[in-house]
């Protein structure tokens, strides 16, 4: 089809982390490859790259998406947040603080999805159940802790204790 | 795990992805909420040479909520379509169903007609389309046509839908004050695909069934009507137990499941009749 004559790159204007940014993307490249090779926003971690383990979980105007399951090219226009932008706001510190309290992560891989998916959870209930929890993290692998420490420390952080 | 190389376009109206639908017919995909497509893509199940991306045309953003029903435009979202029906009818079939469709980072990208347009034999939206007289509109080079969601689907991932053709929405009757829903689905854990699962809605009228519909899904390559079990249930009370046994009978004969890679079809057929009391118990419940 390159009798066509298009493009395998196009160019790409969008917000990170409140900071705008301009580039040029391969039009095949996913919105987490972008972000980690041609930004170096390492945060956001790539684990199945089909949509099933929640690892790449970053926000899109504000709202929860599977980095691996956007194109880079399809936030053109729009506002793109990774845990590097939630840290650095302080907006998930009492998140963070209780995945260290209950020791909620082990290796790490998981925890960024974790901690911007139960952010998003608190930020529309409160006090969610421990059933809810588990509902809302249902989207999100972790091969270390078997879960519970990680339902206890959203439980905690969501004033549950 | 990458996509195979393909062209990017993202026409900015129907008409324009329609011309490019016709130019290209089966080597052009339809790139929608992508929850489906973009895995396919890295899995390269499939490998277009052409992605027709449709989120930049915002006349399909539209969704509508009025005395005839609920419209959803091609680019309404799982999470979006969720919130406008529970505001209107916590009760409704689509209220209950679509907190089981994946998780809450799929369904704020995820599409109900790209999940209609998909026709995947395991998901609930084709089944509930199916079970509310859903109509799906498409647009294509000689205009628009409506279709009913039970001619809609043809089999697995199979549908009605031309090569030319674009899904723009989905329009599903509004039913009257007397009509229950019900639904449930087994799934080895929430949000995934169910193993089956049962979208149904009763007339009740003074305690009688006076008219119901039962669609599976998983059971079959596309929603499975239970037309000898709804029989059974047309006319009797709702509390009535015979009618009750008599429509798991109904099941366990009529519907033809297929073992699937997992689970034997004698499972599959016990979990039909055990979502159908869970199912009755719905439409006895107040709603």
């Amino acid at each position: 089809m390159s009798d066509l004559g298009l493009e395998t790159t196009a160019t790409l204007a969008c917000t990170v982390n409140g900071e705008p940014v301009r580039a040029i993307v391969p039009v095949r490249q996913s919105l987490v490859d972008w972000l980690r090779h041609g930004l170096g926003l390492t945060g956001s971690h790539v684990g199945c790259e089909h949509g099933v383990c929640g690892a790449c979980t970053i926000l899109v105007d504000g709202r929860t998406v599977r980095g691996c399951l956007m194109l880079a090219m399809q936030v053109d226009g729009l506002a793109v947040e990774t845990i590097e932008g939630a840290t650095a706001s302080g907006r998930v510190v009492a998140l963070q603080a209780a995945f260290r309290e209950r020791a909620a992560l082990q290796c790490g891989f998981c925890t960024p999805g974790m901690v911007l998916t139960a952010a998003e959870l608190l930020a529309s209930e409160p006090r969610p159940s421990r059933a809810r929890i588990r509902e809302a993290i249902s989207g999100n692998y972790c091969r270390c802790t078997g879960y519970q420490a990680i339902v206890d420390a959203v439980a905690a952080a969501g004033g549950n204790d | 795990m990458k996509p195979a190389p393909f062209h990017y376009l993202a026409p900015a109206t129907v008409e324009a992805a329609v011309a490019l639908l016709a130019e290209h017919g089966d080597e052009a995909a339809v790139l929608a909420g992508g929850q489906s497509l973009m895995p396919m893509l890295a899995l390269r199940l499939t490998a277009p040479a052409i992605l027709v991306d449709i989120n930049r045309i915002g006349a399909l953003e539209r969704q509508s909520i009025d005395a005839a029903g609920y419209s959803f435009g091609a680019l309404v979202r799982h999470a979006d379509a969720w919130a406008a029906v529970r505001a209107d009818d916590p009760a409704h079939l689509l209220a209950r169903a679509l907190p089981h469709v994946a998780h809450q980072a799929i369904r704020h990208r995820g599409t109900i007609c790209g999940s209609l347009a998909l026709a995947d034999p395991a998901a609930e939206l084709p089944a509930c389309a199916v079970c509310l007289d859903a109509e799906i509109e498409l647009a294509g080079p000689a205009g628009r046509r409506r279709l009913t969601a039970d001619a809609f689907f043809e089999g697995l991932y199979t549908t009605a839908r031309r090569p030319d053709e674009l899904v723009v929405g989905v329009h599903v009757p509004r039913l009257g004050p007397d009509t229950r829903f019900g639904f449930d689905e087994v799934a080895r854990r929430h949000g995934d695909y169910a193993i089956l699962g049962l979208a149904a809605r009763a007339l009740v009228v003074d305690g009688c069934i006076k008219d119901c519909r039962l669609v599976y899904f998983g059971a079959g390559a596309r929603p499975v009507v239970a037309t000898a079990a709804q029989a059974a249930l047309k006319g009797a009370a709702l509390d009535d137990g015979h009618a009750h046994g008599r429509a798991a009978a109904a099941v366990m004969g009529e519907l033809a499941i297929d073992p699937d890679l997992r689970y034997g079809a004698t499972y599959k057929r016990q979990l039909a009749t055990a979502l159908l009391k869970r199912i009755i118990g719905q439409w006895k419940a107040p709603q």
